[in-house]
């Protein structure tokens, strides 16, 4: 069967991209720019620019001259690319094989696709038209050569569609430009008076191969069909889901772990084989009576351990109700994410806060009782004791700060307790305090300790500390709110000292 | 005669030790806690690392008490690197307190619990954990079943776990390897100077697996534990 290829040419890629990220931008003349030796220089403009006279390669101060109100934004290096394979993976639909041809193309593969859509006629309108609805300014053409299909959509006015056998044909009035060829050939080809392709066509090989090198000769075999050209297709990413559907619908408990150890051991597979983690799945389980039950696991490190994954499934599968039955699984990896692989020891060596087995040990407690109930402090830059530490975001975040070495209470209470206090002396330590209707005399006192508040926070009294020692030998963290002749000097218990 | 009585019934009570499953210790090896005369209290004269310990509580200041001596104990077991999990009810300890007992407290992971059947559940989990060094427990009550399966987990694992039971009530007999009260005793005078001198407990073991239980006084200065000796109130009474 004769092959045919579409090529694709968006021909302001980068602007049209993002015009449709900022509609605002639509309506103004605007250019990307790119410093290049000192100037700045425009590397895509919008097409309303280019209709005011600000084309690709000038300055920017020049364009301003021609085009007063002209917009000009930062360009970002891989743009085309990604928007390239957006659109690719898009045009998956109308053929399996698509490839991204850099700086503002497609080329694909459309043998035996295109009478789906009645005609090839009809077949690059719906491209063309569902992709200028976009808002991308396409062209597009069909071939038998990518190399033709390519030419034809770039610089031929004529039908875009190049019938079976007639290249040569359709190339022959167009510009060696269209061949795909590097800025120097071009150069020279333009010296020696080769306005077309026409007159190469009917040049001897080997001549031409001594005055241009052999790529103008592998360009036009290219686009004449005489060698074939291989595509790299775009392979859209496949997603970490597993099924298993049940010949039988599924009841109990151990018949849902087997399901769930099955449809883990084939992930994992997958998994260790491209080098990730796990670390979030969810569990579909469609009953036959239509409705679906979800279980969800979620590992504070990626894993690809299938013991480990079922534990954690396995304090969910309580949760699972299976009514009438389950008659299909579906496990499904929202979140993975790369893996280091570390070499298997034969002694077990303390890794600390590192160790597989302390996160799997996390993992299993966040699924049973919560992950909100597991915390790690660190310091923070506070003197205020209840903002004195802040909660760890992850198992390895490391302290910014080194942890403080004032005296303090090992049990603090949430919010302090009010407490009567005697004193001897205004500013001395107290004397005697009473607490929920018990009498400490305080034997033994240091202090005070003043932290004031973050004014820049909250207004309120300063707190003097005093660490107290009762005739027990209990040891107290009180304090008082204010000085002491405001009259709302008030006291409160705080914490207790080992 | 006597003398050879003595050196006999000494050897009978290492073989009796070993058929239940005491190793003696590998030399060099005691002592390490800086717990001085209370580790004689215990089989074979060594605190005993990888088993469960039981501290009673019985009001918020021995809650306190309790908590520094087993962050003093903690931060000798600590210092290889290893990790401590902290096991509370109302996530009343106070981090920054750790870094006075020579505890990085983000070696610690805190998990609040409020049921004690979870706090046992994650107990047992973690103690079966074999990276740990340590994992500390505050529960209301402990039964005896309960109580086993904490030590079963920690014979295969090596992890040390200590209990801080709230309960006030009769205690009942568990599993564990001590018993023991802390309360706090008024620290030293300091030669008439006002302020408080080092921290100082009353050590209480109040049951020993095939040891010796008694009452110590033990002092916290500078990152490790010192025995007050003018203090020593020993008890003589064995326990089976």
């Amino acid at each position: 069967m004769q092959k045919r290829f579409m090529a694709i040419w968006f021909r302001h890629l980068l602007t049209d991209g993002l015009a449709l990220s900022q509609p605002g931008l639509k309506e103004l003349p605007f250019v990307l720019v790119m410093p290049v030796k000192n100037r700045i220089v425009i590397t895509a403009s919008s097409s309303l620019a280019e209709q005011q006279g600000a084309f690709t390669g000038m300055a920017v101060a020049d364009a301003r001259a021609a085009v007063p109100e002209l917009v000009a934004i930062d360009d970002t290096p891989g743009k085309a690319a990604k928007l390239l394979r957006l659109l690719g993976l898009w045009c998956i639909r109308y053929t399996p094989i698509v490839a991204i041809d850099l700086p503002d193309g497609l080329l694909l593969d459309i043998s035996g696709c295109a009478h789906l859509w009645d005609s090839e006629r009809g077949y690059l309108k719906e491209i063309v038209l569902k992709l200028r609805n976009a808002g991308f300014d396409a062209r597009a053409a069909i071939a038998d050569t990518p190399g033709a299909a390519w030419a034809v959509a770039r610089f031929a006015r004529a039908s875009p569609i190049v019938p079976s056998g007639k290249q040569s044909q359709a190339i022959a009035g167009l510009p060696p430009a269209a061949l795909r060829l590097e800025p120097e050939i071009l150069e020279r080809l333009q010296k020696l008076g080769f306005r077309t392709i026409g007159p190469l066509l009917s040049m001897p090989a080997p001549t031409l191969r001594r005055r241009f090198g052999t790529t103008l000769l592998t360009r036009l075999d290219q686009a004449l069909g005489k060698i074939n050209e291989v595509l790299v297709p775009i392979a859209p990413p496949v997603p970490y889901v597993e099924r298993l559907p049940c010949l039988e619908p599924i009841r109990t408990a151990v018949g849902i772990e087997i399901a769930i150890e099955k449809l883990l051991s084939e992930l994992c597979l997958r998994l260790q084989a491209e080098g990730k983690g796990l670390r979030k799945a969810v569990l579909k389980c469609i009953r036959i009576d239509g409705h679906t039950v979800q279980a969800g696991i979620t590992t504070s490190r990626g894993s690809h351990s299938v013991s480990h994954l079922l534990k954690l499934f396995g304090l969910q599968i309580a949760r699972i109700e299976p009514a009438l039955g389950i008659e299909l699984f579906v496990l499904e990896a929202s979140k993975v994410e790369d893996m280091e692989t570390v070499q298997e020891q034969i002694w077990a060596v303390d890794r600390g806060l590192a160790d597989t087995a302390l996160a799997e040990l996390l993992d299993r407690v966040a699924g049973k009782v919560g992950a909100e109930t597991i915390r790690r402090y660190l310091p923070a830059e506070h003197y205020w004791p209840e903002r004195s530490v802040k909660v760890a975001a992850s198992l390895t975040e490391e302290p910014q700060v080194a942890w403080p070495e004032q005296m303090r209470p090992i049990r603090l209470l949430h919010t302090p307790e009010s407490i009567e206090v005697m004193a001897l002396v205004p500013d001395n330590p107290p004397k005697i305090f009473i607490y929920k209707n018990k009498r400490h005399d305080i034997i033994k006192a240091d202090g005070p300790e003043r932290i004031g508040r973050e004014w820049w926070r909250d207004g309120g009294q300063h707190r003097d500390y005093f660490i107290v020692e009762d005739s027990e030998g209990q040891r107290y963290w009180v304090f008082r709110s204010g000085h002491y002749d405001g009259g709302d000097a008030r006291w409160y218990l705080h914490g207790y000292f080992a | 005669m006597v003398a050879a009585k003595r050196e006999l019934i000494g050897k009978l009570q290492k073989d009796i030790l070993q058929w239940e499953g005491y190793k003696p210790p590998a030399p060099g090896t005691g002592g390490l806690l800086g717990l001085g005369p209370i580790e004689a209290a215990f089989p074979n004269g060594v605190f005993p690392i990888a088993a469960v310990h039981e501290l009673v509580c019985g009001s918020a200041e021995q809650a306190a008490a309790g908590s520094g001596f087993v962050t003093g104990i903690l931060s000798t077991l600590l210092q290889q690197g290893g990790i401590g999990v902290w096991i509370g009810r109302s996530r009343q300890l106070f981090a920054p307190a750790l870094s006075t007992f020579g505890i990085m407290p983000h070696k610690i992971i805190f998990i609040s619990l409020h049921k004690d059947k979870d706090a046992l559940w994650v107990m047992e989990e973690a103690l079966k954990c074999a990276g740990l060094a340590a994992v500390v427990c505050e529960v209301g009550e402990l039964d005896f079943k309960q109580s086993r399966r904490l030590q079963l987990a920690v014979e295969q694992s090596r992890v040390n776990g200590f209990v801080l039971r709230n309960a006030s009530g009769k205690l009942n007999a568990t599993a564990c390897a001590a018993r023991w009260q802390i309360k706090s005793l008024p620290s030293a005078d300091l030669g008439g100077l006002p302020g408080l001198g080092f921290l100082r407990w009353q050590v209480e073991l109040l049951k020993v697996r095939n040891g010796q239980t008694g009452k110590w006084v033990l002092e916290w200065q500078e990152n490790r534990f010192v025995p007050v000796e003018e203090l020593l109130i020993s008890e003589e009474r064995q326990v089976g």
